[in-house]
């Protein structure tokens, strides 16, 4: 019971990273077609910005909020300089570009800050736990559940309730027909690439502050998983990608604990397999984008 | 000068071309300020994209398009919307996830500030109660007529000075098409200029105060709607009424 419990809040917290991290790249697919392979550069990107102002001596929360902005201008920047004048073009030469965005990102982190992991020291009371119900449980995970519950109902809020965030909804069903209402579309993809900038920051704050250090592939990983998640869910499909990164993360969480020993090194394909069983059911995905969409 | 001023829009020599296909072939006219221009043809005779050339979504292979004596040739659609126009498109494409309140919404974003933009919202619920009663549906769920009232709704959200609608009617029942005509008519009065693309040429030559027929991308006649109404040979050749 202790047990589970536990790697039920391992599960949830995890898989609100995911969960994320694919919504960051669905509200970006949803509007501009670009699958952006990128994606997980700009959390690390976060990931660095905490790194470098703990160095420069900033506490530990302005640092996490720097890590958060750096992120958001990191993904503003990458849309700006790489995919804006791509705008219109067919996917795979969008998703090619996101390669070359994601490759020489990397390169620079390798070798403008270092190819090995950088630490952070984060107070020690964040990698405590608490006891509850007699059960021990993470000061983290459980912070970074409440982050992930936060960010979705905010990320909700911006859709429902405020305007650009409804012109978002918009422009992933008509695009154009946005534009013949006088909407200028470079404040609308922006707003996206801001918005899925902020989830990965937030993924990078939950990351490192579990984790306590940076790398330059520190993003990469994740952001593959968030890709499967975001297939799972239904391409294009936000309420698609959060259930497929919850889905992605409780399956990792569960075969990492539950599984014997002999079969750890097969945890991923055991994942995987798992996604194209459902995949093969409902090829869509699980809560697939709606049909009617303009391309 | 008299003329800039009484013309809200001028086409010269418009050419557009997919590719291989000359969808429209040098056709000059003008949309008289107050007036309702119709553009009407059978299928594929080019009216969509002359509607479109004009809207900035389609570029212009060749030719001049003027609004409100300004030359569009390199505006953007969106710029062009700000400057005063009001797009109504073929098959209407309302946003069909988003609700009837939140199609207003998002189309008043861009061309009115957010205390005007609620202001002419509660005047579009006001002019079309049906909108109003179904504020919070979504849009998808309305009938094809509805749909129809919203779109020119969404389109009016600016105060435009000139009204784009490409086949207002189409697929209506007949009590929902005479709805829309006196709308029109209605918005005519109101002093906006309209360039209405219609099938349903024997009601748009009612409505109208100019009429252009297409016909393989060109022009085959433009005149006042009386003269191409009684001409016989015209209307069995080219308006299927
Ligand atoms: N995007 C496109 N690509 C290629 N050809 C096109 C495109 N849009 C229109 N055409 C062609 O251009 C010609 C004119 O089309 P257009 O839509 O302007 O006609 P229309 O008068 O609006 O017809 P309808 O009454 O059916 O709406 C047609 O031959 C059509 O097939
Ligand atoms: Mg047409």
């Amino acid at each position: 019971m202790d047990q589970l419990v536990q790697q039920l809040i391992n599960a949830l917290s995890l898989g609100g990273i995911y969960a994320m991290l694919a919504l960051g790249l669905a509200i970006v697919f949803s509007i501009v077609r670009l699958i952006n392979f990128a994606h997980g550069e700009i959390m690390t990107f976060g990931g660095y910005g905490i790194f470098l102002s703990m160095v420069f001596g900033f506490p530990p929360v302005a640092a996490l909020c720097i890590g958060l902005g750096a992120a958001v201008v990191m993904a503003l920047a990458m849309e700006r300089a790489a995919f804006r004048v791509m705008r219109g073009a067919d996917v795979i030469s969008l998703l090619i570009t996101s390669f070359a965005v994601s490759e020489i990102l990397k390169v620079l982190f390798q070798n403008g800050i270092s190819a090995r992991p950088v630490p952070i020291s984060f107070p020690s009371a964040w990698s405590s736990s608490y006891q509850i119900g007699g059960m021990t449980i993470g000061v983290a995970p459980t912070a970074s559940i409440f982050v992930t519950i936060l960010s979705l109902g905010c990320l909700t809020f911006v859709l429902r309730r405020l305007a650009i965030g409804m012109a978002m909804r918009a422009a992933a069903e008509d695009f154009d027909m946005l534009r013949m209402l006088g909407v200028r579309a470079n404040r609308v993809v922006a707003a996206a690439f801001a918005i899925s900038g902020l989830l990965a920051g937030v993924a990078a704050v939950i990351w490192t502050a579990q984790r306590g250090s940076v790398d330059p592939m520190m993003g990469f990983f994740p952001v593959l998983k968030a890709f499967i998640a975001t297939v799972l869910g239904g391409l294009g499909s936000l309420g698609g990608a959060v259930l497929g990164g919850f889905v992605v993360g409780t399956l990792e969480v569960l075969t990492q604990a539950f599984l014997p020993d002999s079969l750890t090194p097969y945890r991923d394909a055991i994942v995987l397999s798992a996604v194209i069983a459902v995949l093969l059911v409902r090829p869509d995905g699980l809560l697939p984008a709606r049909s009617g969409t303009r391309s | 000068m008299a003329e800039a001023r009484d013309t809200i829009l001028e086409v010269d020599a418009l050419d557009v071309r997919y590719g291989p296909v000359r969808a429209v072939r040098g056709i000059s006219f003008e949309v008289a300020k107050g007036g309702i221009t119709a553009l009407l043809g059978a299928n594929g005779a080019g009216k969509s994209s002359t509607l479109m050339a004009v809207a900035g979504v389609v570029p212009v292979t060749s030719g001049r398009i003027s609004l409100f004596g300004q030359p569009t040739t390199k505006a953007t659609p969106d710029a062009i919307v700000r400057s005063g126009v009001g797009i109504c498109p073929e098959g209407r494409r309302i946003f069909a996830s988003l609700s009837v309140e939140e199609n207003l919404i998002v189309a008043g974003t861009a061309v009115a500030t957010p205390q005007v933009a609620a202001k002419r919202r509660a005047e579009m619920m006001e002019r079309f109660p049906i909108l109003g009663e179904r504020r919070r549906q979504l849009a998808g769920l309305l009938s094809g007529g509805e749909q129809q009232m919203l779109a020119v709704a969404r389109a009016l959200m600016g105060a435009p000075r000139l009204l784009l609608m490409d086949e207002p009617s189409l697929g209506l029942a007949p009590q929902m098409v005479d709805t829309i005509f006196s709308i029109v008519e209605e918005l005519q009065c109101e002093g906006i200029s309209i360039l209405l693309v219609e099938q349903n040429a024997a009601l748009a030559l009612e409505v109208a105060s100019h009429a252009v027929v297409l016909a393989n991308g060109e022009i085959a006649a433009q005149g006042a709607p009386a003269d191409l109404a009684s001409d016989d040979l015209l209307k069995s050749a080219y308006l299927a009424a």
